[in-house]
């Protein structure tokens, strides 16, 4: 598996850069994944990211997307609860980049 | 296509059960079987889950895999409701001769004895074992 180091911390992913220990992550590689991702990092992103923690740390999945937007609608507001909204912070599909900035493993059924 | 079937969004939707009959760990049948699951709720189909003999274990609350060195996955039952997945049926024998109660599982299930369940079986389009 591929290192990859950031300020000095080392850390594996796998062959499509997702972080292979949940554990390692914080916001510097956060940041570091977002950069491979050529996503600009704002407060409305991090908003995802951290609801995408905390529903994994609850429920030991990544979402689908269907059901991510649904949850999102639920906890922030049914404007931010729609596809539309998520693909614009994560262009290239949110539950997977989103996912990954956030150090969660690919999500199961992601299409 | 069956006529019987209703139409939805220009699609059949069938009615699919995933019939669970193992120990959540040992195995990599429940893990495997409930990932299907998730992944087939991306589908729009009407599913429900069968816990039958050992698979009335999955649910139990209060897994701890510490010692197995393996990932806990009992959590994401609970995540079932958020992928429209709300039809559980537990085997009401096979909790009884495991000492099980309905308190005892991570998440609200619909309890059947042996003929419900052979019932709720034969009504289905597509059973798929694990």
């Amino acid at each position: 598996m591929p290192m990859v180091e950031v300020a000095g911390k080392s850390f594996e992913v796998d062959e499509e850069g997702y972080l292979i220990n949940l554990a390692d992550w914080d916001e510097g590689i956060a940041a570091y994944l977002a950069k491979e991702e050529k996503v600009e990092l704002t407060p409305n992103h991090w908003e995802v990211i951290n609801f995408l923690r905390e529903y994994y740390s609850e429920y030991q999945i990544a979402p689908a997307i269907r059901v991510l937007t649904k949850a999102i609608g639920k906890k922030l507001g049914p404007d931010k609860g729609s596809n539309k909204y998520l693909y614009e912070l994560f262009p290239y599909g949110p539950a997977k980049q989103a996912c990954k900035i956030a150090g969660l493993p690919k999500p199961t059924g992601c299409i | 296509m069956s006529d019987e079937m209703d139409m939805q969004e220009g699609g059949v939707v069938k009615q699919f059960m995933f019939v669970n009959r193992k120990a959540p760990y040992g195995t990599i049948y429940a893990l495997e079987g409930l990932e299907v699951v998730l992944i087939s709720a991306a589908f729009e189909q009407d599913v429900s889950m069968a816990f039958i003999d050992d698979g009335v274990y999955e649910l139990k609350k209060g897994q701890d895999t510490k010692a197995l060195g393996q990932k806990n996955f009992s959590p994401t039952y609970r995540a079932l409701e958020g992928y429209d997945i709300e039809k559980l049926y537990v085997e009401k024998e096979s909790m009884a001769v495991r000492g099980l109660t309905v308190e005892d599982f991570a998440v609200d299930v619909t309890v059947l004895d042996h003929a419900e369940m052979a019932a709720k079986m034969a009504e289905q389009d597509v059973l798929i074992s694990f």
